[in-house]
């Protein structure tokens, strides 16, 4: 009656019906390619490196045979690297986050601080092993000590650290805030009594995530002279150093089948620290999980 | 005054002992007042990051090109430095086609996990999938270049006989997985943040999940959706260490997958390794990569940005 | 006179409890001309839109003065001007003088800071900082330089003891605010606000968000606090502001229409606007 013919019309419903159920099929399968890449990519590994990963690996130095050769150079040396990393990349990343979010007038300077912190996040890593190469090891003659690759890494992962705190530092609500000011607090009171406490949760998480890309990045390292072959600990900020990633890099480059284990071990022990670190962040974020 | 010291055991002022404070308190005043200079010295880093990178890569750049013509630079299609060979175009074509690859691989598997996790995944199935999801983007990129270099390619020489040991296709595939979470992600994102009503009207109308997602949901957000892919394949032409692994170091001008080839970034790190002497023409040739490298992401970031910018505006 | 003030505050912080009645009657006979506050020709802008037009009007001390009025009519964006909180949106300009305690709060001689220990604030929503309760009274006290336990902990009990809520919080101090009830957090910020011992509370609808009983106790309590304090409380519900203050402010589209003893308002309006606006006629 209506103009709809029903005979015709209920067939091509149950045309889109099925058309909608093969393609929610096909997403699906999509999906899971990620997610079956990655659990292929982690039992291959898991079960390449098991053989490797043992205390020995862990604490010994590199050597020309397989069996012998060791990631401790590399996991001391990252984790020296972390804390280079850390207090430089945190101090500078909140500080700014504190800028652009408390003290910033909302003009075309802070929009250009913005902007710029955008497209810092964009330059592939590589660029700053680059300027790190020029800045750190060539001008201010650090060479190729671990301060210059510590610093390098600093500013490649500080746009990530504004970012997080910004958020953080967002979503703290402003009724709060208020009240602070409301009693007579300062700004800075503010900030360190009120608004800190309650960011700190989402700025410990970002940092952590900015601190384990940190721990993975090769390239930058590579081009800021990270040695490749370490049979000593650093000692010192100016001291040569290595990171696992680099010393996986370099067991990955060798012909023979076994080096390939060897690097597979590394890479357990990799991401096992990266494991570690994730976990620790989503832990914090669960605990202090804010209840406004 | 002596009466309040004198109550102040029992029966306590407390706007006297503030007033007594901020006598006492100027110093420490005075130190905060240097909290906003330090504060602002703190953002000043960025700014002068971008400055450092602009200025080291432009310097040495112009000194390479005081040697080498630009024009036979951008132009020339043999890249041998150590045979004093300036040409590019290799390394470019290289860089190309490996975001090609990836981006082929990425883009339908990102939107594709995108609409499924947005328009028919529950909230439960959604929020395990996309953390997990996302744990693809956390696994450093030398462990790719790894599995690139160990697992994908000798299973895909079952596949594409006469692939090389170094070969584009698989790196490039492994680039484009390791930037679907990115293209999943975000577009998810944007997507998420269509008002339910659009949805809700169409479905009433007797829409299937799938005619929503395409026909209401997609156009709705579709320049998230495009800014998410802009980034990701800026991603991929920045990626370094799944191409130094996998892909090989042999600039050639070519579109053939099978063959090895060198990106940009592979060169970068060849040249930095090798026994590069400071103040060479190879030295210099790195920065003149690294920013013909640096303008093509920059570029491609400034257009995500913008896209983006207008998104936010539509609603 | 300024000395003169202070010194008789001093008097009155320092002079022991069992003189509060006394004490309070003097105060009330000698504060009946007595203001904390005098605004003259106070405007008000954000950015382009003027928000408050030539208000004048003097907030006597110890009394609850109530502010009414339509929503949207500029009761809160005054409220914050009297603590110049109102300064925390950039686009803000005002004109004119507001005098507390016969001094100037925009002069440059004193900082928002010191206006605001005086001037305490309570908001409309219950905003405890997510800190135990204890933290979230000594706050105020510590900002300011108080440091040793003994003290804190006499100021915390004290001030939760004023604010009526120390029986319900004492055996959780420890415990984060957030666990009160929303009528609980509101007296607790009010505890907050008279730990620093300010002379003036504003109150910005402090029982909008509450449920009737939370509202009586808060009602009560500012009551109660009058004799210490002199209290300036918007609200939106004219018969609260009927039950518990000594004058009542009109406002309507950012202007002070009338401004008189809270009987003689609502008995004997003396502006048709005022008449329409308590007869329910609109807002
Ligand atoms: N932060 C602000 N920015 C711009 N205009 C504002 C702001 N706060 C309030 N206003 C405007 O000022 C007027 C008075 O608001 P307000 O003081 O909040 O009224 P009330 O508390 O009486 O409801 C309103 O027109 C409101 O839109
Ligand atoms: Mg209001």
């Amino acid at each position: 009656m209506s103009g709809i013919d029903e005979k015709n019309n209920l067939k091509r419903i149950r045309g889109r019906v099925i058309l909608n159920n093969v393609l929610k099929g096909l997403f699906f399968v999509s999906t899971t390619i990620g997610l079956i890449f990655l659990a292929l990519l982690l039992y291959r590994i898991l079960t390449q490196g098991i053989g490797y990963l043992n205390s020995d690996f862990i604490t010994s130095f590199p050597a020309p045979y397989p069996e012998e050769a060791g990631i401790f150079a590399g996991l001391i040396g990252s984790i020296m690297m972390i804390a280079i990393v850390a207090p430089v990349a945190i101090t500078l990343g909140v500080g700014t986050a504190i800028f652009l979010e408390e003290y910033a007038y909302k003009n075309r300077w802070t929009k250009f601080i913005q902007i710029n912190i955008q497209n810092l996040a964009g330059v592939p890593s590589i660029v700053y092993g680059l300027l790190g190469l020029t800045f750190f090891v060539y001008m201010l003659r650090l060479g190729y000590t671990l301060l210059a690759g510590g610093l390098t890494m600093a500013l490649l992962v500080l746009p990530v650290i504004v970012v997080a705190a910004q958020e953080a530092i967002r979503s703290v609500p402003s009724d709060i805030k208020e009240a602070s000011y409301g009693m007579g607090a300062s700004k800075w009171q503010t900030i360190r009594r009120v608004i800190l406490p309650a960011a700190i949760p989402g700025i410990l998480t970002g940092t952590i995530l900015a601190l384990s890309r940190a721990i993975g990045e090769t390239a930058p390292l590579i081009i800021v002279g990270a040695a490749t072959a370490l049979y000593t600990l650093p000692d010192s900020l100016l001291s040569k150093y290595t990171v696992m990633p680099i010393q996986i890099f370099n067991w990955t480059g060798r012909p023979q089948e076994e080096w390939q284990f060897v690097a597979a071990a590394g890479i357990l022990v990799l991401l096992i620290v990266l494991l570690f670190m994730n976990a620790v962040a989503v832990f914090i974020r669960n605990k202090f999980q804010k209840r406004y | 005054m002596g009466k309040a010291l004198q109550n102040e055991a029992m029966n306590i002022d407390v706007q006297t002992m503030i007033e007594n404070k901020r006598k006492k308190k100027s110093v420490s005043g005075k130190l905060e007042k240097l909290i906003p200079a330090f504060l602002f010295l703190c953002a000043a880093v960025s700014v002068l990051t971008t400055a450092g990178i602009l200025f080291t890569l432009l310097r040495e750049s112009i000194t390479f090109f005081s040697t080498t013509s630009i024009v036979d630079f951008y132009t020339g299609t043999q890249w041998s430095p150590w045979t004093g060979h300036f040409g590019v175009l290799p390394l470019i074509t290289g860089t190309l086609l490996i975001t090609l690859i990836a981006a082929i691989v990425a883009i339908p598997l990102g939107l594709m996990s995108a609409i499924f996790l947005s328009e028919y995944a529950s909230d439960r199935t959604r929020k395990i999938i996309k953390p997990t999801l996302e744990v693809l983007a956390g696994i450093p990129t030398v462990v790719y270049g790894f599995f690139a270099l160990t697992f994908v390619t000798p299973l895909l020489k079952n596949i594409v006989p006469g692939l090389g040991i170094f070969n584009a296709l698989s790196a490039g595939i492994v680039v484009g997985i390791m930037i679907i979470p990115m293209i999943a992600s975000l577009s998810e994102d944007a997507m998420n943040s269509v008002p339910n009503s659009l949805r809700e009207g169409a479905l009433a109308l007797g829409a299937t999940r799938l005619e929503v997602a395409m026909k209401v949901v997609l156009p709705a957000a579709f320049s998230g959706i495009v800014a998410s892919i802009v980034l990701a394949v800026s991603r991929a032409i920045g990626e370094t260490m799944i191409v130094v692994i996998a892909a090989g170091a042999s600039p050639t001008l070519t579109f053939d997958p099978t063959r090895s080839i060198q990106t940009l970034t592979a060169f970068i790190v060849q040249g930095a390794t090798g026994d590069t002497t400071f103040g060479s023409t190879i030295y210099y040739s790195i920065y003149a990569v690294g920013a013909t490298l640096f303008v093509f992401t920059l570029l491609m970031n400034m257009l995500s940005q913008y896209i983006s910018r207008k998104f936010k505006e539509e609603y | 006179m300024n000395t003169l003030l202070k010194q008789k505050k001093v008097d009155n912080k320092t002079s022991v409890k069992p003189d509060i009645k006394e004490n309070n009657q003097t105060k009330s006979e000698a504060a009946m001309d007595k203001n904390v506050f005098e605004v003259n020709n106070l405007n008000l802008w954000y950015g382009n839109d003027q928000a408050l037009y030539e208000i004048n009007m003097n907030v006597p001390q110890n009394k609850v003065t109530a502010i009414i009025g339509p929503s949207g009519c500029g009761k809160s964006t005054y409220l914050k001007t009297l603590n110049r909180m109102v300064e925390m949106v950039p686009i803000v300009k005002t004109s004119g003088s507001i005098q507390y305690n016969g001094e100037d709060i925009f002069s440059d001689k004193h900082s928002v800071e010191g206006l605001r220990t005086k001037v305490g604030m309570v908001f409309q929503k219950p905003n405890p900082f997510p800190k135990s309760i204890y933290d979230n009274i000594a706050y105020g006290p510590r900002i300011h330089g108080v440091k040793k336990k003994a003290v804190l902990d006499q100021i915390v009990e004290k001030s939760l003891r004023d604010a009526a809520i120390w029986d319900e919080v004492k055996d959780r101090l420890d415990e984060n605010a957030f666990g009160l009830s929303g009528g609980q957090q509101q007296r607790v910020c009010i505890a907050r606000a008279l730990a620093i011992e300010p002379d003036v509370i504003l109150m910005d609808e402090p029982t909008s968000a509450l449920d009737p009983i939370s509202t009586l106790k808060v009602e009560e309590l500012v009551q109660e606090l009058k004799k210490k304090y002199s209290i300036i409380i918007v609200t939106h519900n004219m018969q609260q502001a009927a039950r518990i203050s000594d004058k009542t402010a009109f406002f309507l589209n950012g202007e002070l229409i009338e401004f008189a003893d809270t009987d003689h308002l609502f008995s004997n309006p003396t502006d048709k606007r005022t008449e329409d606006y308590i007869s329910g006629r609109f807002g």
